[in-house]
Parts: structure tokens; C-alpha cells; sequence
């Protein structure tokens, strides 16, 4: 039955818009099988690009973020000061816009000429996606350490173990495990933003479709670059949905035992 | 750990805490030999759980001192961590970590915080298992377990630390009543091996066999204390008479 109201609703939608006024100008501008056929190795190559740095900003944006909400959890008064200091860093980058954050560093730092330091493009616009998302992924570890149950720490505690420990060992791995779906989510957002840093004049799947858009007059490069991002964010997204789906079913079953 | 002067396991003295204008613990007063077994009674708020808390300095206490086997556990400066290690608490409500193995559980204090290497822990670990009749449950998770079972397992955890004293907090409050009695006879023969034992109990009947003394608590402070039979049988404070009277009521006797 979804089946077929599904088949009839597509049917209805494609007819609708073949049948536009304007349906033969907007298929020859996005959907040329030229274009396309001759676009379409370049786009991929350079989108591998960025899958790249959507993996190496990951790994950094996963460390940086966990530093960052643990160093928000700290207690006491004296630890105030990094408590403040890892507050208004996620306050700050989560209220620049992405966009602005690239361009500052990308051409801000870089005009600096500081020796040593590197002038890449690549790298900048990197390292201000790992900042911002930093900023985000670190709330998420932060709900999640904040949904472990006190007692949790205070049973760890009482058996002598220091308060690093009884992070390490019985917080965070609980921690981790509640929030990986709202972290994946964050992933899908991050692998999108990779076409940012083309601002800086990288060459990756947007900025490449941008260029043969250029060349073609015509826009189907585009629709190109689209099909190569939604062909990793969707698996990502039902990836998602059936951890969520699994904890949940797992949580049921522990209720019922 | 060594045993105190004259073989005194703790000694508290005019201990005082309060959350915000809340004054739970009024000047408390009180004294555990080495091998005693020692029960606090008492309504729901009169401070049971908030004193055993406090030995464990997992809370920070206002006024008075605490002394376990002659060291002044409260004075600034003490490792917190190392005289957690000589004490074990069980709480209400398991409190097991359960995202491990019930082995894992119970390894994890001898293992972190004792030093032990993994395979010393193991074996430290199946022991008391065995011990407890959950020689079969070490790979199960918590969640898999009735009450009963992850209470003794809680118990388990508190012991292979090896402790000199051992705190119970209304360990079977959380319980069905089909699962208390498992739980009390861990304790008993806790108690007959000579385990130091400070005990915060709604058990009447268990508080009257296994205590050498009982104390009862009253808005903060431990208005009787004596034998069991004295505090059951004839209690001296109409307070302590008032609460045994609706216990009895209550069918709890």
C-alpha cells in the first residue's frame, strides 16, 4: 500500500512539473546527458576532496569537542575560569555563521604571514570547520555526560577511583553511547559544509561544478555535485535512524528483563 | 589497613551538615568497634543516608570530625581516594555501572583504583562470586538481573575492595519483598565473619538479629542508642517509642 501511494504521488509530482511551461528550458540548463556524461569524472574526483576533509576534520572535531565538554563540567570554583573559557567559546562559534568563520581565518591568517605558519587555503578552511563544529559536538557530548545519573559518579567514587577515572571509566562511556545518533547528525551537517572552503578558492565538488557551469553555460554540473552528496549523507542518515531504532529497542529489552 | 587505638574502627564527634538552610545532621555523636555491627533506625529525612554519606566524604561535612581506624579521614588535606578504598558502600538503588559485565563491576575498583593487574582482579572477583551463589552471572549485564541479584553483585563490588569498613545504605529499600531475604543473609554472614558494619536499615526484624547495637535518628541527631533488645523491647524516648509503635502498626515487627 506505501508502495503504491508512493508510485502515484512521485507519478503526480513528475508529471506536474514535465508538464510546466518552462519544463523544456529547465531540463536543458539542469538535466543535459551531455553535460552531465562529461562532468560528471572531474566533479567526482574532486569531491573526493571532500570527503577527505569531512574525515579529518571528524577526528579532530570528535577530540576537540570531548576536551571541550569536559572542560564545561569541571567543578568547583576554582576551575571556573576554563569552565567560562570553553563557554564562551560555544557561545562564540556557534553564533558566527560558518561562512564568515572560512573567510576570517582563510584570508585573515593567512595575510598575517606569521613564519611557519601555513598559508593553505585547505587547511584554514579545515581548521575553521573543525572550530565551529567543535563548538556544536561539544554540547552534544555535554547533553549526553549531563544525562549519566550522579550516582553513577558517586558509585565510582566510592569505590576510590579519582574523579578522571571515574569520567573515563563509567561516565563517558555511557555518555558516548547515548549521544552517537545526535552525533552522526552533526556529521551529515558537517559533510554539507564541506563545500564551504571552496569560498577560499579550493578546488573540491562545488567549486568544480562551478567551473563547468562556467564553461558549459549550462547548469547540470550542479545537479552532478548534488547527486555525489546526497549519495553519502542519505546512507548516513538511515545509518542513523537504525542506531537510534537499535537503542531504543535495546532499552525496551533491558525494561523488560 | 591497621586497626585504631583500642581496636576503634570509626569514631564520629559532633558531625553537622546541612543543604542550604536544611540542617540534616545535627551534631552527630558515635563510635563502631572493630567487628561491630551497628544499625541506624529511623523515619524517611531523619539523616541515615546522609551520614553514611558523609563517611564516605561523598559529601563535604559542616562541623565535628570523623575518624576511621585512627586517622582523621576529615582533616584538609586527606586523599579522599585512598580512604574510599578502605570503605564500602552499597547504595539503595545498586547504583551497578551498566554498561559492563557483572565481573567487570567488580573488577574495576581492585583494578583502577587498587592497582591490581586485570587477571589478580579476575580471580579476586570470580571468588566472591562464587561466593554469593553468582558464580553463573559474571559475563551477564545488570539490566539482566533481578533486584535481588544486582543488589548482591553491588555488595560483591564493595567487598573485593577489601574494605575495613562497610556502609550499607538501604540496600534493600529498592527491593521486592521476594528478593529482601537473599540480600539480608549476605549480610548476616557478612556480619558473623566479623565485617564492620554501619547499617541504615527499614528492617526491624533484621536490625533486631544482626546489630550488636542499634541507634535510632531523629531530625538529625541520635536521640537513643543501645542493644537490641533494649532499643525493641524497651525503648527509654517517647520519640523512639512513638516511631517502634508505628512500625508495629505497621506490621513491619
Amino acid at each position: 500500500m506505501a508502495l503504491v501511494s508512493t508510485l502515484v504521488f512521485v507519478t503526480l509530482l513528475v508529471v506536474l512539473v514535465v508538464s510546466a511551461p518552462g519544463w523544456p528550458d529547465v531540463k536543458q540548463a539542469f538535466f543535459n546527458r551531455e553535460v552531465f556524461e562529461d562532468s560528471f569524472p572531474e566533479i567526482a574526483r574532486a569531491f573526493l576532496l571532500n570527503v577527505r576533509i569531512f574525515l579529518i576534520a571528524e577526528v579532530f572535531i570528535l577530540v576537540f569537542a570531548l576536551v571541550l565538554a569536559v572542560l564545561r563540567g569541571l567543578p568547583g570554583p576554582v576551575f571556573f575560569p576554563l569552565r567560562a573559557l570553553a563557554t564562551v567559546y560555544a557561545d562564540l562559534f556557534r553564533g558566527i555563521p560558518t561562512i564568515l568563520v572560512i573567510y576570517i581565518l582563510g584570508f585573515g591568517v593567512t595575510a598575517l604571514q606569521l613564519p611557519g605558519v601555513p598559508v593553505s587555503p585547505l587547511f584554514w578552511g579545515t581548521v575553521a570547520l573543525v572550530l565551529v563544529y567543535s563548538a556544536y559536538v561539544s554540547e552534544v557530548y555535554r547533553a549526553g555526560i549531563e544525562s549519566v545519573h550522579p550516582s553513577q559518579e558517586a558509585a565510582a567514587r566510592s569505590l576510590g577511583l579519582n574523579r578522571l577515572q571515574a569520567l573515563r571509566f563509567v561516565v563517558l562511556p555511557q555518555a558516548v553511547r547515548r549521544v552517537i545518533p545526535p552525533l552522526l547528525n552533526d556529521f551529515i551537517g558537517l559533510q554539507k559544509d564541506t563545500a564551504l572552503v571552496a569560498l577560499l578558492g579550493v578546488i573540491e565538488a562545488f567549486r568544480q561544478s562551478q567551473i563547468d557551469v562556467a564553461a558549459t553555460f549550462n547548469y547540470t554540473p550542479y545537479i552532478c555535485t548534488a547527486i555525489l552528496f546526497i549519495a553519502i549523507t542519505i546512507p548516513l542518515a538511515r545509518f542513523t535512524d537504525w542506531l537510534i531504532a537499535r537503542e531504543r529497542r535495546r532499552q525496551q529489552a533491558g525494561r523488560l528483563a | 589497613m591497621s586497626a585504631g587505638v583500642n581496636g576503634r574502627a570509626l569514631l564520629i564527634e559532633g558531625l553537622s551538615k546541612s543543604f542550604g538552610k536544611l540542617e540534616v545532621l545535627r551534631g552527630i555523636d558515635l563510635e563502631l568497634e572493630e567487628h561491630e555491627v551497628v544499625c541506624l533506625i529511623g523515619a524517611s529525612g531523619s539523616g541515615k543516608s546522609t551520614l553514611l554519606r558523609c563517611v564516605n566524604l561523598l559529601e563535604p561535612i559542616d562541623a565535628g570530625r570523623i575518624v576511621l581506624h585512627g586517622e582523621e579521614i576529615t582533616a584538609p588535606g586527606t586523599d579522599v581516594n585512598r580512604v574510599r578504598r578502605g570503605i564500602g558502600i552499597v547504595f539503595q538503588a545498586f547504583n551497578l555501572f551498566p554498561h559492563m559485565s557483572v565481573l567487570e563491576n567488580v573488577t574495576l575498583g581492585p583494578r583502577k583504583a587498587l592497582g591490581l593487574s586485570r587477571a589478580e582482579a579476575e580471580a579476586r572477583g570470580a571468588e566472591l562470586l562464587l561466593r554469593f551463589g553468582l558464580a553463573d552471572k559474571r559475563d551477564e549485564y545488570p539490566d539482566r538481573l533481578s533486584g535481588g541479584q544486582q543488589q548482591r553483585v553491588a555488595i560483591v563490588r564493595a567487598l573485593a575492595m577489601q574494605p575495613g569498613l562497610l556502609l550499607l545504605d538501604e540496600v534493600t529499600s529498592a527491593l521486592d519483598p521476594e528478593l529482601v531475604g537473599e540480600v539480608l543473609s549476605v549480610i548476616r554472614s557478612l556480619a558473623t565473619e566479623g565485617m564492620t558494619m554501619l547499617i541504615a536499615t527499614h528492617e526491624m526484624s533484621f536490625a533486631r538479629d544482626v546489630a550488636h547495637r542499634v541507634c535510632f535518628l531523629d531530625e538529625g541527631v541520635i536521640l537513643e542508642q543501645g542493644g537490641p533488645s533494649q532499643i525493641f523491647g524497651a525503648p527509654r524516648e517517647p520519640r523512639t517509642q512513638q516511631f517502634l509503635q508505628r512500625i508495629v502498626e505497621a506490621g513491619r515487627l
